[in-house]
């Protein structure tokens, strides 16, 4: 076996964790994955692979996938097919050694998409083939969620598709028609025969009329739409533009005239039709990978079956009225009502506050909730009306349903644009038939060279080459905007409002008075705590660093950990657990930790500042922002919060009372950005200008946010607000450029002397100078806010 | 004259082939794993399950 190769510096070979004490591996997983890998010949993926730090580690977790039948499709050939997102994808290395573990298996296909990050599994016969084929891939240290299929497919691949199979043909005929037109051009000063030139107008025309017809319904499609609406978007000029040019073109064509544009109207196409592909997939990736993120995050939970078996499934396909088991550390699955066992929760996500709530039989509970204390058994109830939730999900319906359509920059463009352009080709060809006394024909033909010139390439890729860009710089960010119009909404933010727990703060607990332990006390129990999922257990973990696994570890569920030594047993665990003899009162999570001849020791839990939120806050007011916090949390938790980062609060918010403020704070005038996390801040999320959630927030508030970001920093918030004012500023650029040149161009159309060449190299070039200025959005302030 | 006739003929003719094999690259799903695409030649053939019984020859030997 090849050992030389995998790294035994102090981290995992497997993992990349970090290991004390010259071990090889962290755990028994890591080194059973390590063991499979090397047994199947494919100890070269240690060498290849390139771990990510952004990624989760590919350590094995034990846990299952619930309820998998549902997600599975059939095809017409009775073949099954399964999506499963892949968490822990480091680089080409995971998907060559997860490709190769699943050749070994009986399918027909085993293929990860790397981009998409999702595995697909296709195959004949039963369920457990692929049951079996996912749980080898899981041993490997990676996890696998099941997609609904059905739900994701139809939207973004149809349209995705469509735009580039126009862009294909759009191609094809404007290299084509470009070709004859230089052939046409050349040729009108070589003496090139009438015939001729007939003849190459007309293979134009038969290349370029039904590409338009087919490439240009993207445009034609979305100007019908807005003309029916009474709108007007900048796809109205391009379709008018692109109709009338292709419709006079034919015409001179016909009766064998010297110039046809032919090729100008295929360019158009062709270019436009590039920047909406770009844009499209750049979005597209942006919202895959969210949804990527919300299926991850949706854990399996244990239902109680009436003979008294427990299942592991889908928290989607539990129904209302079955019992739900939530373990200790475990996150609630399903909205219900306690019926049994008492409690701690840790409620931050759904009411934002920070200290847990003890919990009792006939304590109404939501998804999302963390169990810290004793197993407890839910009574699933759906969301029925009247619960926290569906008060949430009304109030966000209604905030959606007032807001007004945002008209985008483009589209306030086209609305002027259109109106001037129209009537100018209309002057055009007015001052040709009554002031030059010029027949019919040439008057129309000069009034089709303005409409030529001013049809808007330039100022139609002005912004979506801009958002293309910055789209694609924040998603190497881990940024992902979700909605077309956020950048240019968020460029107009001038107040940010913050949620306290789970944005300004971290979202999971962390230990507090550290001072206070003793270092080998602390060690000590992280060496128990580190064989826990616990939440608890892994803060204990986190604060001491890495730290040698005690052997032996038991692990009491809902209680704590023991751990036998010849001294006596250490305990690990709740204040009962520890038998620890404390008056004092309990004013928040705690661990105690007992061991023998020692007085119990016990480690304080509590929220914590993201490491760089003061630095973010100040860097804000430098953008001339008001910030505020508006917290659901209690008043003293959030005035803490408040005074360490020194920012005006407001505490004690319901969801309607933040609604109220946002509201307020828009009827005077302000652009609001809401940043949030919680279900309770979902409904002020939707009233504001624009909003935002880190990637851990709730299902309900990841997907009202405009934007959603990834990691443990703060710093997105100002990365975002700085890119879009960047990316403001460039979109206005472009559209002054885009004009500058129609100033330029028109006056010369409008006097004819607009040949079919020079207005060829006067759209590319005005679109290539906007296209370059839009790279600028690239590199360009990023030492500013990253 | 005529020479031209079938140049722009032959001219079409492969970029159509062109067209129709873009289309047909775009149906059978190679655009959809661009990262993947780029990734995956730096991999050598698959590892068959012949790879795994040399593996144990050596292991017994």
């Amino acid at each position: 076996m090849n050992q030389a190769a995998v790294r035994t510096d102090g981290v995992c070979a497997h993992c990349g964790l970090p290991v004390p004490e010259g071990g090889r591996f962290c755990c028994p997983g890591c080194a059973a994955a390590c063991e499979t890998i090397e047994r199947l010949g494919l100890g070269r993926y240690y060498e290849q692979r390139l771990l990510d730090p952004a990624a989760r580690p590919p350590r094995p977790e034990s846990g299952e996938m619930g309820d998998v039948a549902r997600f599975v499709t059939t095809d017409a050939a009775g073949r099954y097919s399964l999506l499963l997102a892949v968490d822990g994808l480091q680089c080409g290395a995971c998907v060559w050694l997860i490709e190769q573990v699943l050749a070994q298996a009986p399918l027909r296909e085993g293929r990860v998409n790397m981009t998409t990050r999702r595995l697909r599994l296709v195959w004949d016969g039963p369920l457990d083939v692929a049951m079996d084929a996912s749980a080898r891939v899981e041993a490997l240290g990676y996890r696998l969620v099941p997609f609904d299929v059905a739900r994701l497919a139809a939207r973004s691949d149809a349209t995705g598709r469509g735009l580039m199979r126009a862009l294909a043909v759009a191609g094809f005929a404007a290299g084509n028609v470009m070709l004859l037109s230089i052939g046409i051009w050349i040729g009108a000063g070589q003496n090139m025969g009438p015939g001729t030139r007939d003849l190459l107008h007309w293979v134009s025309a038969v290349i370029a009329l039904p590409a338009i017809a087919y490439a240009g319904q993207p445009f034609f499609a979305s100007a019908f739409q807005a003309l029916r609406r009474g709108h007007t978007n900048m796809d109205v000029p391009i379709s008018i533009g692109v109709v009338l040019v292709s419709a006079m073109s034919l015409a001179e064509t016909i009766r064998h005239g010297p110039h046809t544009y032919f090729d100008s109207a295929v360019s158009l196409v062709f270019f436009l039709l590039i920047g909406r592909v770009l844009d499209h997939r750049a979005r597209a990736q942006a919202r895959a990978t969210a949804e990527q993120l919300l299926a991850l995050q949706a854990g399996a939970v244990t239902v109680i079956r009436p003979d008294g078996m427990t299942a592991v499934m889908a928290a989607g396909s539990v129904v209302p009225g079955w019992m739900v088991l939530v373990g200790r550390g475990e996150r609630i699955g399903v909205d219900g009502v306690v019926t049994q066992g008492t409690g701690l929760l840790d409620t931050s996500l759904v009411t934002g506050e920070s200290v847990p709530q003890p919990s009792e039989p006939g304590s109404v509970v939501y998804a999302g909730m963390i169990n810290l204390g004793d197993a407890i058994t839910v009574r699933a109830t759906g969301t029925g009306a009247g619960t926290l939730l569906a008060d949430c999900v009304r109030m966000i319906e209604a905030a959606e349903a007032r807001r007004s359509r945002y008209v985008v920059l483009a589209d306030r463009m086209a609305r002027l644009y259109a109106p001037v352009v129209h009537g100018a080709a209309l002057l055009t060809f007015g001052c040709w038939m009554l002031l030059a006394g010029a027949g019919l024909a040439e008057s129309l033909l000069a009034a089709c060279a303005v409409l030529i010139i001013t049809c808007p390439c330039a100022l139609a890729l002005a912004v979506p080459a801009v958002q293309m860009i910055a789209t694609g710089r924040l998603l190497k960010a881990g940024i992902l905007l979700k909605s077309a119009t956020a950048l240019e909404r968020l460029a107009e933010v001038d107040t940010v409002v913050f949620d306290k727990t789970g944005t300004l703060a971290l979202p999971t607990l962390a230990m507090i008075e550290t001072d206070s332990v003793v270092p080998a006390d602390l060690r000590l129990a992280a060496s128990l705590a580190v064989t826990s999922r616990h939440p608890l257990a892994r803060a204990l973990v986190a604060a001491s660093g890495p730290v040698p696994v005690a052997q032996g570890v038991v692990e009491v569920p809902g209680q704590g950990l023991i751990l036998a030594t010849p001294e006596g047993e250490v305990r690990l665990g709740s204040r009962a657990f520890a038998k620890a003899a404390w008056a004092g009162s309990t004013d928040g999570p705690e661990l105690w930790l007992s061991r023998p001849g020692g007085v119990p020791v016990r480690f304080r839990f509590g929220e914590q500042l993201r490491r760089d939120a003061f630095a973010v806050l100040r860097g804000l007011e430098g953008l001339r922002l008001d910030l505020c916090i508006l917290s659901g949390d209690r008043e003293e938790a959030v005035a803490r919060v408040a005074g360490e980062v020194l920012l005006p609060w407001q505490g004690g918010c319901t969801p309607v009372e933040k609604v109220r403020r946002i509201e307020a704070l828009r009827d005077s005038g302000r652009h609001v950005l809401m940043v949030g996390d919680g279900i309770n801040d979902g409904p002020s999320q939707a009233s504001a200008h624009v909003s935002m959630s880190p990637a851990t927030a709730a299902d309900l508030s990841q997907t009202v946010a405009d934007v959603v970001f990834q990691g443990q920093a703060l710093a997105p918030v100002l990365t975002v607000l700085g890119l879009a004012r960047l990316t403001r500023r460039l979109m206005r650029q472009n559209i002054a450029l885009a004009i500058g040149y129609n100033a330029v161009m028109v006056p010369l159309a409008m006097a004819g002397l607009v040949t079919p060449w020079l207005a060829a190299a006067a759209m590319s070039a005005s679109s290539l100078l906007v296209i370059a200025n839009s790279f600028r959005a690239r590199g360009e302030g990023q030492g500013a806010w990253s | 004259m005529e020479l031209m006739i079938y140049l722009i003929v032959l001219s079409l003719a492969l970029g159509g082939t062109g067209l129709a094999l873009f289309l047909w690259a775009l149906r059978s799903g190679q655009y959809e794993d661009l990262d993947g695409a780029a990734s995956r030649i730096l991999f050598d053939d698959p590892v068959q399950p012949a790879a795994v019984t040399t593996d144990t020859r050596r292991t017994r030997a």
